[in-house]
């Protein structure tokens, strides 16, 4: 172990950044979250069912906060999007993630959410085959970070993966494409998975890549431009359409239909071209953490 | 803002239609996955007679649920010395437990379903025939609705079945919620879908 990794991953700190890095992802909406949804509020008519539900997303947003209690009774799957140095432990890394889960799971911070397929059996502690998730990246940085996102089963379950081309929605292997796939994609979710959400778009990638790229565009701020200018003009288009579906808070109805959309790429085989949605609820639940050289660590953002 | 208290009348859900925007009182359970299947497979459709515990299970739940509501939530507890609480309890996404639920309203004479994001045909011809109603809660909203959960009184198959998907018997207090299927043959859901998918078609015509 180097003095380096010694100081930052061993001895309680550690742990206990990563235990509060869950506690506050869970109980603490993002800033830019909710501002959104203040936002929509005002967009919204006077006497709509949407005017009635967002003042009670706000209300319970404050309250969560207040009490230190989770927002949401699905404290979804932990994943945890580690970027390191050079050097670090990668194993030792996902078992203070465990560790951390597991305590935050006895406290009351994350509900028990690992269970069985065979058996059916709840593991207890939210700790399983596979869960938490834990995704490494080693940069050229000298800081290690540690993102978080609890990601709700509910709109796990309406996210889909698309080959295109696709005849029913004529949608060939272009941005036209994407973006008629992306918008059927919102239309199937309706109102199953929380609206307003905010969708994590891969174009490309395989099976498997394409899902977790898709969650990674999730960590991206609301109000971030995507660099590649082709994909911001699809992000602004496909949200402003999105939002005349009249889907709205919790699917009904109203103009809120989607908080935004954030869209990313990955090289693909000349066979395949596959459009991944991951749906986020509109409680989109993400915090990350930096941790210096000395042990120190603070929120990022 | 209508007040309903359990038990519920037949005529109480005929006057109600969707749209309305409702509060419940009184004592319900959660019940989710788990819940729907063993209630469904090993109490409505086993064989006679019925192993004893499930036996004593089921005329529990028939004591509950005439009248009353089934909550489509996996809440988050917390144990006190003995006593349980209730932290963040939500709704969960109810399509789920539609190969279910109309088995589950006849069987029990359930007046209210309460979850999110709405229900299918058959849910909705069930509502109909045996006069119930589904409420539509506040999806995401864990900490105000466990406001409204004032008291845990009991929990079924909490080994088994684990935290989340247990039975939890608890006391509502003015627990808030919309109704969008109604025992008319009305669903919000329905008739909002019928919008969605011309503004989509709209949008990919153009």
């Amino acid at each position: 172990m180097t003095c380096d990794e010694r100081n930052r991953l061993s001895g309680p700190a550690f742990g206990e950044a990563l235990f509060e890095l869950i506690r506050r992802t869970a109980c603490d909406l993002p800033g830019d979250v909710e501002q959104a949804l203040k936002r929509a509020y005002d967009e919204e008519a006077p006497d709509s069912k949407a005017r009635t539900i967002l003042p009670l997303f706000l209300e319970n947003i404050v309250l969560a906060r207040e009490k230190r209690v989770p927002l949401c009774q699905d404290t979804g799957l932990p994943l945890f999007f580690i970027h390191h140095p050079s050097g670090f432990s990668q194993r030792a890394m996902a078992t203070a993630c465990a560790e951390a889960v597991a305590r935050a799971t006895r406290e009351q911070f994350l509900r028990p959410n690992a269970v069985d397929p065979v058996t059916g059996r709840n593991s207890g502690n939210c700790v399983g085959e596979g869960i938490p998730g834990v995704y490494f990246e080693e940069g050229d940085a000298e800081a290690l970070s540690v993102a978080l996102m609890l990601k709700g089963g509910g709109s796990e379950n309406v996210g889909r993966q698309y080959s295109l081309p696709d005849d029913a929605l004529h949608a060939g292997r272009d941005p036209e494409g994407v973006r008629r796939a992306v918008l059927d994609a919102v239309r199937r979710a309706e109102g199953k998975g929380c609206p307003p959400g905010i969708l994590g778009v891969c174009i490309g990638g395989d099976r498997g890549s394409g899902y977790l790229h898709s969650k990674h565009q999730l960590l991206r701020p609301l109000d971030d431009v995507n660099p590649d200018p082709v994909l911001a003009d699809l992000e602004k288009r496909i949200l402003l359409e999105a939002n005349t579906l009249g889907i709205g808070p919790l699917g009904l109805g109203g103009k809120t239909t989607l908080l935004g959309v954030k869209i990313g790429a990955l090289h693909r085989h000349p066979a395949s071209y596959f459009v991944t949605v991951t749906y986020m609820c509109w409680e989109c639940r993400r915090r990350e953490i930096r941790i210096e050289a000395d042990g120190t660590w603070c929120f990022i953002g | 803002m209508i007040e309903l208290t359990i038990p519920i009348s037949a005529e109480q859900i005929l006057s109600l239609h969707a749209g309305d925007a409702v509060s419940i009182s009184g004592i319900a359970t959660t019940g989710r996955d788990a819940a729907h299947k063993y209630m469904v497979e090993r109490l409505i459709e086993a064989q006679r007679p019925l192993p004893a515990e499930d036996q004593r299970l089921f005329d529990e739940l028939k004591t509950i649920y005439r009248g009353g509501a089934i909550y489509h939530c996996g809440p988050i507890v917390r144990k006190t010395g003995e006593r349980w609480s209730i932290v963040s309890a939500g709704p969960t996404t109810s399509i789920r437990e539609e190969g279910y639920e109309d088995k589950v309203i006849a069987a029990f004479g359930l007046r209210v379903v309460i979850g999110k994001g709405g229900m299918g045909a058959r849910t909705l011809a069930a509502c109909k025939a045996h006069k119930a109603v589904y409420i539509h809660a506040i999806g995401g909203a864990g900490v105000t609705s466990a406001e409204a959960m004032v008291e845990v009184l009991d929990v079924f198959k909490k080994e088994e079945f684990g935290l989340p998907e247990a039975f939890w018997k608890i006391r509502f207090r003015r627990f808030p919620g919309i109704v969008t299927m109604d025992a008319h043959g009305r669903s919000l859901h329905e008739e909002l879908g019928k919008g969605f998918d011309e503004r989509l078609a709209g949008l990919l015509r153009g």
